[in-house]
Formats: structure tokens, C-alpha cells, sequence
């Protein structure tokens, strides 16, 4: 048996609950008071045999008295009481008193520590990581002589005319660089092009990684390998990672059972990836048909889901189309739109800002209600939208509708939606929506 | 006689806005894109201030700054160090090498003219 190092601390509250004198109790279990005294305290271990002796005079089992063995627990809570005033020297009283608290406790230093570690990392990457550092350096640079070029045209009036002239050429030069930089930047912070800067984050960043490598397509569930599909979501590192790779991998599996290969292929023939003509051909879920569409193998489509709050609960990005990591996406994607309008089909045809080179998508976007499983159920609703790039764009074709990623890397001055400014524009990005 | 100001600064076009606001300021400016003969000019010609940018081709800022105090001559001249890296770490180690004066990119045009009036007249 693993005796608990808080054997004594049991012992002295199971003999104080009886009302018995410890020196009554080592008489009866044929020991000094003093050696029990020492016990009691913590400060000699007991014998098998001499816990069987007190736990019989007590009237207790001896698992009574020792009890779990807290060892780790108590560890643990010294490493996170490290730099602070807690009693250390009453840290078994404690863990002995309150094993619910000491628990907690020792979970959310746990926590703290990842969490610091993680900040470590994530410091630590953007003082080394070469490409982030040179593109930052490289954008300052610019901005630096743009400044300070800027200035001496603005506050020199009577500037000679072949300085103007090579000033005039510097700042063109200069803002083309800044443009390319703040093009990088946000490619790779926003981005899933950014391979290692994927590496550190959120559980939910775990899953879109994993299902990233998977091409988005979990090619098992069409062969009926729920179980194999499940167990490689049990490899997800974070435990919630795991939690929502399940909940992915069964809604997928549904769908497939709902919308057969076969089915999805011969209506994408006939309707291309429209959702709602294969919804309404094949009497299937408008939602299920959504996500079918996307995480067909190879499919180019990218696909976001948002809950009732907006939040973003599902992100495929397509080339040239990033999703947020963390924090709000573009208030003007036509997902809100749909989100505002539950059963309203949403269509528009959109301009990425800040991309260079083609970066036309057609966004097809639908809200439905999620169906309640009982009465008083909470009324939510789900939004979906598919992401298609459009390759062929007609010479008479409309000028698209401008959206970005989000407000902290759009450089779009003057979007009424903007809810805070762009870190790649600092003021210039225009007035701020509600403050 | 006017002053003369050595600037190492690899960014052409930084290079020339600093010239051109030096310049009309009355100093004379001479100019180096990368650091590697930067203590022989210094050596070799008058100079009363050096603005010297943190990260260049070949020796970096640093290490022509070190080189610089290591003459026992060279001590007091002032030295204002740039940089787009703006960090603690950086600023620690400029003025741990014997920096003047650090000054994060960008700066301002007029900061940076009276930083160096200051440094040049102490």
C-alpha cells in the first residue's frame, strides 16, 4: 500500500473527532505519545502494521487513514506558490483540508505555466523568426523613409526641383515596397500559408491543422471507417482539440450517410457547387449540403460556419481568401448577411483588399435555424458560406463588392463597418464604428 | 567651419532624406551603405557625430560601434544609432556598446534634427 505523506494529518483528525487523547490512543496501539505525536505531525512515516494498530483503536479501515497518496498534488502547488507569500510549511494541512480547492488550484497553476509558456513562444518567434523579421524591418524601413520624405516635401516649400522630382520617385518606390510588405504580413499572420506559424495556438487551431492535412477530407468516413476516424482524432494534442475533432468527425459522418459520393458528384455535375439547387434535388439538410460541398477531396471551395453570436466555429480558407485566427472576421462577408436573414439565400461576388493578383470570390451564404432537441431548448442558428474563387471574370462584369479578413490587418480606409484600426495603418484607417 | 556627419545607413532612401534635412541644416554629410569601412573613414576624415542604423549589410551597427569605442580617441564622439527594431533588447545593447543616443525608425523628421543639434553642440 502508498502510504500518503498526510497519513498523520488523517490520523490526528479522525483521533480529534473521537475525542481521543492521543496518549490514550499510543497506549492502545502500543507506541510512545511521542512517536504518535511525531506521526500525527507528519514528521515520521508509520508502519503497515502500526496504521492496522490505529486504525483498529480508531475504529476506522486503515485506507481511512492513508488515504490518496497526494504527492504530485502537493508538488505541484509548491511549484505554483513559487514567488508568492502562501504557507508553504501548511501546504499538506491545506491539500488535506480542501482536496477540491488544492485540485483547482494546482490545475489553474498548471495552466498559468502553459499559458506563460506558450506567450514565451509566441515572444520568442517574433524576435526569431527570420522571415516575420525581415518583413517587419523591411516594412519599417519603408515607412521610415516615406516619413520622413513626406516631411521635407510638406515643410520645405522652397525644395529645388530636382530634389522634388527624386522625392517624388522615392515615395512611389517606397509605398509600392510598403504595399508588398503589408501584403506578406498579413499573408503570414492571417494566413494558413504560414506553415510554422500554425505550430503554436488555440485548440481550435489544432483542429483546423489537423483537418488541413487531411485535405479537409476525411476520406475514411466514405468507406465506413467511423471508428479508425474517430481514434486519429484521439491523437489531437489539447483535450478540447480532441473534444471538437469528435463532434466534426460524427456531423461529417452524418452528412456522408446523408449526401452518398456518388449523389454529391452527379449533382455537382448537373448544378455545379450550388448548394441550394442540391439541397432541393436531393431533399437533403441546406447546412449538410454546405459542408459536403467543401470537404469533397480536392475540392477548391473554401467554407466558414458561424453560430448565432458570429463566431466562427468552422474555417476551410481558400487560396487567397484568409480566415481569421482569433478575434471577429470581416463584419461585411455576405455569412452575415445570411446570419441576420435565417432561410434567405445570400449572394455576392467579392474583392479581397490588401491581395494582389486575382482575388475575385463568388460567397454564397445561408442561415438556418439549429433544430431544438427538446421544449425550451435555446433558439440558436447557424450560418454557412462557401468560398469560390471565380477564374473567369466577363469584361462587362460588375466591379466586386469589397471585403477584408479583419479590421486589425485591412487596409481599406474609409469602411464604415470598421470596428477598430488596421495596425497596418494606424490612423489613416478611418473613423471607428460605436466609440 | 561647417560640422561633418558620418551616416551608415544601407536604406538609399533613408539615406538621402537624412542627407538632404542634414544638409540644409548647414552639416556636412558624408555617406557609407554598409559598415565595413566605416572606422577607417571616421579615422581618416573630420567627424563630429555618426548616425550609424542598427542592421546592415556585413558588420552590423554594432559591431561598428564597438569597433568605434575601442579607440580611445574615438570615446566621446557621439554616436546616434538607428533602428526599425524598436526593442528593449536593442535599445539595451546600443547603449550598452556606447551608444549616444538610440533613436526607433520611424522618427520624426524634426526629433531627429534636434537630437542631433543636441548631441553635436554638448
Amino acid at each position: 500500500m502508498a502510504l500518503s505523506r498526510l497519513i498523520g494529518s488523517r490520523l490526528r483528525d479522525q483521533r480529534q473527532g473521537r475525542g481521543l487523547l492521543q496518549s490514550d490512543v499510543a497506549a492502545r496501539a502500543g507506541m510512545s505519545a511521542s512517536y504518535l505525536n511525531l506521526i500525527e505531525h507528519n514528521r515520521r512515516r508509520v508502519s503497515a502494521q502500526g496504521l492496522t494498530r490505529l486504525a483498529e483503536v480508531l475504529g476506522c479501515t486503515p485506507d481511512d487513514l492513508s488515504g490518496p497518496d497526494e504527492t504530485g498534488l502537493t508538488q505541484d502547488l509548491r511549484d505554483g506558490a513559487i514567488g508568492t507569500s502562501a504557507e508553504i510549511d501548511r501546504i499538506d494541512e491545506f491539500v488535506l483540508r480542501f482536496p477540491g480547492w488544492a485540485q483547482a488550484m494546482a490545475q489553474l497553476a498548471g495552466r498559468v505555466a502553459l499559458a506563460e509558456r506558450t506567450v514565451a513562444a509566441l515572444n520568442d518567434r517574433l524576435d526569431h523568426d527570420p522571415y516575420l523579421s525581415h518583413t517587419l524591418h523591411d516594412l519599417l524601413s519603408a515607412l521610415s523613409a516615406v516619413r520622413s520624405t513626406a516631411a521635407i516635401l510638406v515643410e520645405t516649400p522652397d525644395i529645388e526641383a530636382d530634389w522634388q522630382a527624386r522625392f517624388y520617385r522615392n515615395l512611389h518606390d517606397d509605398s509600392e515596397r510598403m504595399a508588398r510588405g503589408a501584403e506578406a504580413l498579413t499573408a503570414y499572420l492571417d494566413g494558413f500559408e504560414g506553415g510554422e506559424a500554425a505550430q503554436v495556438g488555440t485548440p481550435h487551431e489544432e483542429l483546423d491543422r489537423w483537418l488541413a492535412a487531411q485535405g479537409w477530407h476525411l476520406a475514411g468516413l466514405e468507406e465506413g471507417a467511423l471508428d479508425a476516424v474517430l481514434a486519429d482524432a484521439e491523437t489531437l494534442q489539447s483535450t478540447a482539440a480532441r473534444s471538437m475533432a469528435r463532434a466534426v468527425v460524427l456531423r461529417a459522418a452524418a452528412d456522408v450517410a446523408a449526401l452518398p459520393m456518388a449523389q454529391m458528384q452527379a449533382a455537382i455535375g448537373e448544378f455545379g457547387p450550388d448548394p441550394l439547387r442540391i439541397a432541393a434535388r436531393l431533399g437533403a439538410d441546406t447546412l449538410a449540403v454546405f459542408r459536403r460541398i467543401a470537404t469533397l477531396p480536392g475540392s477548391v471551395l473554401g467554407l466558414v460556419i458561424c453560430d448565432a453570436s458570429g463566431g466562427l466555429v468552422f474555417r476551410k480558407p481558400a487560396a487567397g481568401f484568409a480566415i481569421p485566427r482569433f478575434g471577429a472576421s470581416c463584419p461585411l462577408w455576405p455569412l452575415f448577411t445570411a446570419l441576420r436573414r435565417p432561410m434567405t439565400a445570400v449572394e455576392q461576388q467579392v474583392a479581397v483588399t490588401g491581395r494582389a493578383g486575382p482575388s475575385r470570390y463568388l460567397l454564397r451564404a445561408y442561415a438556418q435555424p439549429v433544430r431544438p432537441t427538446h421544449f425550451g431548448a435555446p433558439d440558436m442558428c447557424d450560418a454557412a458560406m462557401l468560398i469560390q474563387p471565380v477564374t473567369t471574370v466577363p469584361s462587362d462584369a460588375r466591379q466586386p463588392f469589397a471585403v477584408g479578413t479583419t479590421c486589425r490587418i485591412c487596409v481599406q480606409v474609409d469602411c464604415e463597418a470598421r470596428r477598430e484600426p488596421s495596425v497596418l495603418m494606424g490612423q489613416k484607417s478611418g473613423p471607428v464604428l460605436g466609440f | 567651419m561647417e560640422q561633418q556627419v558620418l551616416l551608415i545607413e544601407d536604406e538609399p532612401n533613408i539615406a538621402e532624406a537624412i542627407r538632404y534635412l542634414l544638409t540644409r541644416a548647414g552639416f556636412g554629410v558624408r555617406w557609407l551603405s554598409n559598415g565595413d569601412q566605416a572606422l577607417a573613414d571616421i579615422l581618416a576624415n573630420r567627424t563630429d557625430l555618426v548616425i550609424l542604423d542598427l542592421m546592415l549589410p556585413g558588420q552590423s551597427g554594432l559591431d561598428v560601434l564597438k569597433s568605434v569605442r575601442a579607440v580611445a580617441a574615438l570615446a566621446a564622439l557621439p554616436v546616434i544609432m538607428l533602428t526599425a527594431k524598436g526593442q528593449a533588447r536593442d535599445r539595451e545593447a546600443a547603449e550598452h556598446a556606447g551608444a549616444s543616443l538610440f533613436m526607433a525608425k520611424p522618427f520624426s523628421n524634426a526629433a531627429f534634427l534636434a537630437a542631433v543639434q543636441d548631441l553635436v553642440t554638448q
